[in-house]
């Protein structure tokens, strides 16, 4: 995501709004905290026609929330006043879970899902639970409710969580 | 190389993926446990996804307003390039396990080469794909260790798969003329491929693999299938085919 020119009010706005959007699976995180806009480029302001491009990127290849997060971004702008609204998607580079923001981890912990952690690049036992903290915890399964998770359990509070996996 | 050659190359790997993954998408809701259950359907969606990719591009050189879904759900059984292997039917868990380590394996190695290709599009889909071919070959390879170095029945069972399936694996390795003309290292493939899976073989104490004493059977990728993919597309193609572009 490139940085916003401090007098580009018009750009900060829409990713104010972009940050109100949400993942449909996740719905804690906005599609800004998961990292995957790319760009946003304003090729004509509001007043004159507003003609805007929001380059996005899929976390998995089969993300089926992709189509959710394109259609709404679009309403979204469109709504805003937007004459014409381009959703770009591109591949290159490939999303990580470095891209996430730290204030996006911390809301995956607060709504019970371990955020990705450099020390389980593979998921494993040992997770911090999102629960009680503790690292007293069992992977179940390397594959969640998402492609983008894992679920374990804590051998302490006894809940299964999820885990954001490393990608 | 000429545009056709790519199309056909980027068609190949599109089908093979696509194919592979009609066929474990028939254990969903049927998987020997929950989290297992969950887990192959996961690998189906991304290699639903991978498939996505390549279809896209493949239609996007084509042109003519030619769409992924025209590729997927438009091409007859002579027109698919995907490998044997990949239309091979499910048969136990052993089977399906060992099936999606075989081309996991193989996408592997396919895909590390594609990163140096000079099509940068190529290129990205395979860095992306990458990251999830990887874990898939992470997983079913602890899947072959387990049946392999389990019991007297799992054992057996994985024996089976592998008579089963050993034949359709020296076809990956042979060059269709669009991947020479990519030039797509086939022999470097296959050396790393099979040093894998000794590897993995050794560990699950199954004899060591060895490709040179198997007949081995060839023609998927330029459009000569087993009966097996005829009913298959019919399953994947029919509501497309019964009622042409509808959407839901
Ligand atoms: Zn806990």
């Amino acid at each position: 995501m490139k940085a916003v020119a401090a007098d580009n009010t018009e750009l900060q706005d829409c990713y104010d709004l972009l940050a109100t959007i949400h993942d449909p699976e996740i719905p804690v995180l906005s599609i800004l905290d998961l990292g995957i806009v790319r760009d946003v480029e304003l090729l004509r302001p509001l007043q004159d026609e507003g003609h805007i491009r929001v380059t996005i990127t899929a976390t998995y290849t089969g993300c089926p929330a992709m189509d959710t997060i394109a259609l709404l971004i679009k309403m979204a702008l469109l709504t805003k006043g937007y004459k014409k609204v381009e959703i770009a998607t591109t591949i290159a580079p490939a999303w990580t879970t470095d891209w996430m923001s730290a204030a996006g981890k911390e809301k995956l912990k607060t709504y019970g899902i371990a955020p990705p952690d450099k020390r389980f690049e593979i998921p494993a036992d040992g997770i911090v639970c999102p629960q009680c903290g503790s690292s007293h915890t069992r992977l179940l399964s390397e594959f969640g409710s998402t492609a983008c998770k894992s679920l374990l359990q804590c051998n302490d509070c006894a809940e299964p969580f999820d885990y954001f996996k490393c990608h | 190389m000429t545009n056709a050659s790519l199309i056909d190359f980027t068609l190949y790997v599109a089908d093979s993926t696509l194919v592979l993954a009609q066929r474990n998408g028939d254990w969903c809701g049927h998987g020997p446990v929950l989290e297992q259950d969950i887990a192959i359907t996961n690998v189906t969606l991304d290699l639903i996804g991978q498939s996505r990719s390549f279809y896209q591009y493949a239609a996007q050189l084509i042109g003519n307003d030619c769409t992924e879904d025209q590729l997927a759900y438009w091409r007859n059984e002579r027109e698919f390039k995907n490998a044997l292997l990949c239309e091979r039917p499910n048969g136990d868990w052993a089977q399906t396990i060992l099936r999606q380590t075989f081309f996991s394996f193989y996408q592997r190695e396919l895909f590390m080469q594609l990163l140096q290709a000079a099509d940068t599009t190529l290129s990205a889909i395979a860095e992306k794909s990458l990251k999830e071919v990887r874990y898939h070959c992470r997983w079913s390879s602890e899947w072959v260790c387990r049946l392999g170095d389990g019991t007297e029945e799992s054992h057996r069972r994985l024996q089976v798969a592998v008579e089963n399936l050993w034949p359709y694996t020296g076809e990956l390795f042979i060059a269709a003329p669009y991947e020479t003309a990519l030039q797509i290292d086939t022999d470097t493939i296959k050396r790393n491929w099979l040093e894998a899976l000794s590897t993995l073989f050794a560990a699950a104490t199954l004899p060591a693999p060895s490709l040179t004493d198997t007949f081995m059977q060839t023609g998927g990728k330029t459009g000569q299938h087993t009966e097996a993919l005829g009913y298959l597309l019919a399953e994947l193609q029919y509501v497309q085919r019964s009622f042409p572009g509808c959407e839901w």
